[in-house]
């Protein structure tokens, strides 16, 4: 995968990954600063301290022996290995001893402590022409210890005292070592940050780029789908994490999609074979009644044939756009208790002067009372298509035509049978093809109907969570509803 | 289609004519619709659109507007339920390509009277918006209905014709009531299975021809006027002489 660099930042991780370093190095440039002016205050203070021992020590030799103890002292201490500063000068600040040879201009004009830290030079570092001040001894080896570091001389902070006799004291402590150890601890950070970046850049190239691998196998994949391969599926490579999680979910996803689609493809045939046929019988009646010599009620027939036909095809195209709603999922907000035993008796009071009519007994046996979640329009519905398939179909009876409805609950679910004792499906046919769309058996080709009704009564069937399922009677058919009994759903 | 101007309305007796606002996208059905009223002797104006139709419908004094679902620039619900908190009670009768129970249940709820889906038979329409016409509801308060000399109780639950007493079951009753209701207006066999029975759907075998003819045989046998009258291509009619 050969990305330029506009193209990785693009990338949500490449950008996450920026933004993380930022906020990173953000919070490490803080803490940074944070530790090294916090260890610098105690440097300071620590150094103060122990300025601040030195004077009291040098007072208690000033009380006892006045200034000749004081500078024997002063001077005995200049010499010590890793000395303070010393300086003791006149009122004019001449230089009288102490183990400086110069400092700053006026540092010991103020007294008390110095506010800045201030550089100095002791006595021979740096050259080593032994330049002699008139106030020190030349032949001090304290000069020995004190190490060459750089030509400017070093920096120091001091407490400047006032002698009674107007005299000037100084005593200083070199910042060297808190300044040394503030740079080690400001390596040290700003290493471990280094490292620390680097350590990022290298996790994000690994595991970001291993993301975006997936990431691009799956867009890479509906790509393929959406050029037409509605049979494609996203890989899922069977880790269980959450991009096959979300691979596994896409995939439920266009299966869903293809059933829908599937569906629709059967439809649209549908509708091609089913509306076209009375469509072409509806244009030949118009136009064989054009071509002839006709009267008036010649065309006033023929108009109202034409008008009869297209009530038909209304019918049998809202019939199809109801099951394809059904089945597609169609989720209606009117679903309410629906009492079956109430759904029974009035789709059998509604029919009950039709069979009558046709010489059928209709007979109910209602046990007990039950009521479902559903939709009692859709559910009378496809109650009235069966009880009235099952009127058709019971005159050709052999004996007295009857049609019989049962309400009754076995084994947890609701039973609504009709059943008539008419000759029934012969057995050569696939009783399940009966509930296709449109699927009409030979002989009842001579009977009203669009044959839709028994696949709009399994579409409302499997709206309601139920099953129509076609049985054998003895003789006749028995067309069962069931309905899932539990109580609450 | 089906033109109402020829047998079939020269059957019926209206209540006079209608003032009637179609609010109606599709020019060529709002015309035809326009002619078609016109020939049924109705007055009947015409919105391209439902801000037009709020307008035109807000200013004039209609008996009852038939309002399309889905029209640009507003819908023909929020049309109603903009006219309905206006405080205007115009019957509504709402015509849509959606017919499933959802669509009209909303239809219904937004203030609508009556619920059509396209396609739909001209003859039908027309007969839901005569019945639909607000000067002709008068009749909801009445207790007892008389056409001719067919008498119904609406509170003893009782039906006489020339005095003499006739045992209806409860549902030849409710169909006789709602006949009687709209005595001398066209009576669809769809408008029947919905006010009646209370179902939306065509059931596969014309069963409302059947209870009519057992109806019309309780009240017309014995009696040489016919009352129950078919009204070719559309529905039945209550009418005496």
């Amino acid at each position: 995968m050969a990305l330029s660099v506009p193209a990785i930042m693009r990338t949500t991780a490449a950008r996450l990954s920026a933004l993380y370093l930022l906020l990173f190095a953000l919070c490490a440039v803080l803490l940074v600063l944070y530790m090294t002016s916090l260890s610098a205050r105690m440097l300071t203070a620590q150094t103060q301290e122990t300025i601040n021992d030195e004077v009291l020590g040098l007072a208690r030799a000033y009380q006892r022996g006045g200034l000749p103890v004081l500078v024997r002292v002063v001077e005995q201490r200049s010499r010590q290995p890793g000395a303070n500063l010393y300086l003791i000068a006149d009122a004019n600040g001449q230089i009288l001893t102490g183990n400086v040879q110069s400092l700053e201009p006026g540092v010991i004009e103020a007294e008390g402590w110095t506010t800045e830290p201030f550089s100095y030079r002791r006595f021979g570092e740096g050259e080593l022409e032994r330049q002699r001040n008139p106030v020190s001894d030349p032949n001090e080896p304290a000069q020995n210890e004190v190490q060459a570091e750089g030509e400017k001389g070093h920096n120091a902070i001091a407490l400047v005292l006032r002698l009674p006799n107007q005299m000037i004291m100084l005593v200083g402590r070199d910042l060297g070592e808190p300044e040394r150890f503030r740079a080690v601890i400001r390596r040290a950070l700003m290493l471990a940050l280094g490292m620390m970046g680097v350590g990022g850049l290298l996790i994000w190239f690994f595991v970001g780029r291993a993301a975006l691998k997936r990431i691009d196998s799956v867009s890479e994949a509906s790509r393929r789908i959406m050029g037409g391969d509605l049979s494609g599926r996203l890989p899922v490579t069977g880790a269980g994490d959450e991009f096959d999680r979300l691979s596994e979910n896409l995939n439920s996803m266009l299966a869903r999609i293809a059933t829908l689609n599937e569906g629709l493809k059967q439809v649209s045939d549908n509708i091609a074979h089913d509306l076209k046929t009375p469509l072409t019988r509806l244009r030949n009646r118009a136009e064989a009644t054009l071509s002839g010599k006709h009267n008036t009620s010649d065309y006033r027939q023929a108009l109202e044939g034409t008008i009869a036909e297209s009530d038909q095809l209304i019918k049998t195209f809202n019939a199809i756009l109801m099951i394809s709603r059904l089945e597609a999922g169609y989720s209606s907000e009117s679903t309410t208790r629906v009492d079956l035993a109430a759904a029974v008796h009035d789709v059998v009071e509604l029919y009950e002067p039709v069979a009558e009519e046709a010489g059928v007994t209709l007979e109910t046996s209602v046990q007990g009372a039950f009521a479902v979640n559903g939709n009692r329009e859709l559910i009378g519905q496809a109650l009235s298509n069966i009880v009235d398939n099952a009127i058709k179909y019971s005159t050709d009876s052999t004996s007295r035509p009857t049609v019989r409805v049962t309400l009754e609950r076995i084994d947890g679910e609701i039973r609504l049978a009709v059943s008539d004792n008419g000759q029934g499906i012969p057995d050569d046919v696939d009783r399940a093809r009966v509930t296709e769309r449109f699927v009409r058996l030979e002989k009842s080709r001579s009977q009203p109907g669009s044959g839709l009704g028994l696949s709009l009564a399994k579409a409302i069937m499997t709206f309601h969570n139920g099953r129509l399922a076609l049985l054998p009677g003895n003789p006749g058919l028995s067309v069962v509803m069931s309905f899932p009994g539990r109580e609450d759903r | 289609m089906h033109m109402p101007a020829t047998q079939s309305s020269s059957e019926i007796a209206y209540n006079g004519s209608m003032k009637i606002l179609v609010i109606e996208d599709d020019r060529e059905a709002a015309d035809y619709l326009q002619k078609a009223f016109a020939e049924a002797g109705h007055t009947a104006h015409v919105a391209g659109d439902g801000e037009t139709g709020f307008a035109l419908a807000d200013s004039g004094d209609y008996d009852v507007m038939v309002v399309d679902r889905m029209m640009p620039r507003r819908d023909g619900l929020s049309v109603i339920a903009g006219l309905r908190s206006r405080g205007n009670t115009t019957p509504v009768l709402i015509l849509s390509a959606l017919g499933e129970v959802d669509d009209r249940v909303t239809g219904l709820r937004a203030g609508g009277d009556d619920y059509l889906t396209k396609p739909y038979a001209f003859s039908e329409l027309l007969a839901r918006v005569e019945v639909l016409n607000r000067r002709a509801s008068a009749r909801e308060a009445e207790t007892v209905y008389r056409v001719g000399d067919l008498e119904l109780d609406r509170l003893s639950h009782s039906v006489r014709r020339a005095g003499r007493e006739m045992t209806l079951q409860p549902r030849e009753f409710r169909l006789l009531e709602y006949l009687m209701r709209h005595a001398g207006q066209v009576v669809t066999r769809t408008m029947l299975l919905e006010n009646v029975w209370d179902y939306h759907f065509d059931p596969q075998t014309n069963v409302i021809d059947v209870h009519i003819s057992r109806l019309r045989g309780k009240i017309e046998k014995g009696f040489d006027k016919p009352i129950l009258h078919t009204v070719r291509g559309a529905g039945y009619m209550l009418k005496s002489g």
